[in-house]
């Protein structure tokens, strides 16, 4: 038995088997999930400390290599995404015990809210670890439909339109990957992302393939055009859900898409595509922000918040990849990037858990009725107000890190137009996180009714996380070197 | 490529059938030219030599997911008492559709028109097939060569299944699946809810007996058993299960759970998902026989549907 295998084991399998317990067994949900966290974190920090200390893990799964297997690859990249999926699932499941817990009787929501979100972990922890494109349709599919379930887990009328149209766009997409990833099957014979890496050329169908690919998990990512589909399907869900899904699901076929551009096919990239990707985040970051400003929900306005964030993930196509990548400061702008995704997982679930807890105490979550919440709820109104400066990119946090890093490489690739939208979303977050914070500090109305009570230690997890965001840029040299491990091409530059 | 009139006429039959099924107005008649098209295009497959996909595209794409399709069909009706409206002519989104299908096939016709000469995996699979425990190479490459996406799509369908409880009404939780069936005795229905389960029953467990050699496997024996329970059922022989039964919920986790220990054992062998080559054989036929029981549990519960009210029942 090896430590890499026993890691690999534990971080793909606990939270599968968490869910099969829980499907067994109704009313143990929170004590399952728990266990489940101690055994996947367990099993992530063996896996970061054997990256940090060997370098990247592969694996070939029942020992057949590929072409014939699939192969597990748990490199830095993928080591930040799972250490960041296990912090924010911690944090999410711990303050969903409450509102899902067991209690005498079975309950509907109670029942299958705790399967369908250790599913969605174990989707993520194997869409993470694996190195082979048709595995990673598997994953996405089961991430797919755990995600409908989740938005329509109140069975509000609203929420499943929401759910039924956020499944349309979502299957359109796996059909599209699936597409792209047969063809590349069909012309390489082998789903091997290394292998595919030596034989991808710039045939009609290489072109098609990534094409179909790009499409179908840019729609999944909800990039412009194909954001129509997030802001009903993440406001409508419970909080706890809505987290798991703005904060975790998106990064998923955005990390697939890395994978895909910087390590499969890394010559196809020409730079009208790039920009084309770029150009449609920057499009996406504008949209979105205008329409948070707009929301008088604070849940809509999260919800729009995360299609103008992930739209500057998009930043990372032209900054790092094509010619780019070979450029002294592709490390900068790919390590902002994934900083970016690191650090707004973190900030965008803790701003949902907030939401959550400031519903269950007033009871809806219209801003005029946010007014002087800060008095009842102290910590969690701290919480939102540290992963804002995330969101908006202000130091200390990890987001002014990945903008940092992203406008430094901006400059010296001579693409200022991206420093100058990275500036521009900076400022858009703000306006539209003003108006929250502002009523959440403002004097409560004479007449308001009084909040209810919502425990400390359950406003403790929304604040760890966004504490957990900022550390992100206090202490950055450390995530920044572990994740450049294995990064094919790496030229690695410092933190200057 | 096109090598008899019979598959030309193949082709064309296929084009009809799918152009009946999205084109048309009436619903019920779009599911039936569905079915008629996986039944098309299950025979398609059977041409081109791949009978383990042909009886998998038969069962669950033509069968299981037709009768989806029907109980879909009757509780729209039902709910809304009468056909469902279908989409008045939106003419911008209907263009716009057909604009994006008409794209992607070009896309998809050049790409393949233009495919270097295809490079499967049919040799290594050859080559490592004795040290796979199945002398099927379809079997070997799901149940071992790349088990752990096999493992991931049985647990795909617990997903799926979920996502159709949480359509369940709240005060109906915990009772049993779906609405209550009724037949007359002596109804055609009824005699064939005696006769068919036999020989379902037979035919689904050699489906998974014979996966190994010949074509077949858990996926195909598990639809065939999951259609003689719900034809059972349908008959009004038996009722369907409480969604809270504690046996249903075995039935619907075993096979996944059986086949993730297996996988975590395989870290004695420092990997993931080993199946010694001494033992494989007989491992993959007990993954597949606890599968299949899973399979056809999941399947059968996702066609009875969520729990109903009582009184509706």
């Amino acid at each position: 038995m090896t430590a890499s295998a026993l890691a690999l084991a534990l971080i793909l399998t606990a939270p599968l088997f968490g869910a099969l317990a829980a499907m067994l067994m109704g009313r143990r949900g929170p004590a399952i999930a728990l266990a489940t966290i101690i055994a996947t974190a367990a099993g992530t920090l063996i896996l970061l400390v054997i990256i940090a200390t060997e370098g990247a893990v592969h694996l070939a799964i029942g020992g057949w290599e590929a072409p014939l297997g699939i192969q597990l690859r748990a490199d830095g990249l993928a080591g930040g995404f799972i250490a960041t999926t296990a912090l924010v699932m911690g944090a999410i499941l711990a303050v969903a015990a409450k509102p899902f817990a067991g209690g005498k009787t079975e309950r509907r929501s109670a029942y299958t809210f705790w399967p369908l979100a250790l599913l969605l972990w174990g989707a993520l922890n194997a869409i993470f670890l694996s190195g082979d494109l048709f595995n990673l349709y598997v994953g996405l599919e089961l991430l797919t439909l755990v995600a409908v379930a989740l938005v329509g887990i109140e069975g509000k009328r609203e929420t499943l339109a929401a759910a039924l149209r956020y499944m349309m766009f979502a299957l359109m997409g796996s059909l599209l990957y699936l597409l792209g990833a047969a063809l590349l099957y069909a012309a390489h014979g082998t789903l091997d992302i290394a292998l595919l890496a030596e034989r991808v050329g710039s045939a009609p169908g290489d072109i098609v393939a990534a094409a179909a690919i790009t499409g179908g998990l840019a729609a999944k990512t909800a990039l412009f055009p194909f954001h129509a589909w997030l802001p009903p399907a993440h406001s409508g869900a419970p909080a706890p859900a809505s987290a798991m899904l703005s904060g975790l699901v998106p990064k998923a076929s955005f990390y697939i898409l890395l994978r895909f551009w910087f390590e499969a096919a890394p010559d196809l990239a020409g730079s009208g595509v790039l920009m084309l990707l770029g150009g449609l985040g920057a499009f996406a970051m504008v949209y979105g922000s205008l329409l948070a400003l707009h929301q008088d929900r604070l849940k809509l306005i999260i919800a729009y918040s995360t299609v103008a964030q992930l739209g500057y993930l998009f930043f990372i196509f032209p900054l790092a990849g094509g010619e780019s990548a070979a450029q002294p400061w592709a490390a900068g702008a790919w390590s902002g990037a994934i900083f970016h995704a690191l650090s707004h997982a973190m900030a965008k679930a803790s701003m949902f858990l907030c939401a959550g807890l400031i519903i269950e105490a007033i009871g809806h979550d219209r801003l005029p009725g946010m007014k002087g919440i800060v008095r009842a709820l102290p910590m969690t109104v701290f919480a939102f107000a540290l992963a804002a400066i995330t969101l908006m990119g202000l130091p200390p946090s990890g987001g002014f890190t990945a903008k940092y890093l992203m406008m430094t490489a901006s400059f010296a690739a001579g693409q200022p137009f991206w420093a100058l939208m990275l500036i521009l979303a900076g400022l858009l977050a703000a306006a539209y996180l003003y108006r929250p914070l502002a009523l959440a500090f403002a004097l409560p109305d004479e007449d308001a009714p009084a909040p209810k009570a919502v425990s400390r230690a359950r406003q403790f997890a929304p604040l760890a996380l966004a504490l957990a965001a900022i550390l992100l840029g206090i202490l950055s040299a450390a995530p920044f070197a572990f994740i450049q491990i294995g990064r094919p091409g790496a030229a690695v530059e410092g933190l200057e | 490529m096109i090598a008899s009139i019979f598959d030309l006429t193949l082709c064309l039959v296929i084009l009809a059938a799918a152009g009946a099924a999205t084109l048309g107005r009436d619903a019920f008649m779009a599911v039936v030219f569905y079915i008629v098209y996986g039944i098309l295009i299950a025979m398609a497959w059977l041409r081109l030599g791949a009978i383990d996909v042909a009886l998998a595209e038969a069962a669950i794409g033509a069968g299981l997911t037709g009768v989806l399709l029907l109980a879909a069909l009757a509780r729209v009706a039902r709910k809304a008492g009468k056909e469902p409206a279908s989409a008045a002519s939106v003419p911008a989104t209907t263009i716009a559709t057909a604009l994006a299908a008409l794209v992607i096939t070009i896309g998809i016709a050049y790409a393949f028109l233009t495919l270097p000469e295809p490079q499967g995996l049919q040799g290594h699979v050859a080559e490592n097939l004795a040290a796979s425990g199945a002398e099927n190479p379809v079997t070997a490459v799901l149940l071992n060569f790349r088990g752990w996406d096999t493992l991931l799509e049985s647990i795909v369908l617990l997903a799926a299944l979920l996502g159709i409880w949480t359509l369940a009404q709240d005060e109906a939780w915990g009772g049993r699946a779906g609405l209550r069936h009724v037949t007359r005795p002596g109804s055609v229905l009824a005699q064939f809810g005696r006769i068919l389960p036999p020989i379902g029953l037979l035919v689904g467990v050699y489906l998974v007996w014979a996966g190994s050699k010949q074509p077949g496997g858990a996926f195909q024996g598990g639809t065939v058993l999951a259609a003689v329970w719900i034809v059972t059922i349908m008959a009004g022989l038996m009722q369907a299960p409480r969604v809270a039964d504690r046996a249903l919920r075995a039935a619907l986790v075993i096979g996944p759970v059986i086949f993730l220990a297996l996988a975590v054992a395989g870290i004695f062998a420092g990997a993931f998902l080993v199946l010694p080559p001494a033992h494989a054989g007989w491992l993959i036929l007990a993954v597949e026989a606890v599968l299949t029981l899973s399979i056809a549990a999941t399947l059968a519960m996702l066609v009875f549907g969520p729990p109903e009210p009582e009184e509706k029942r």
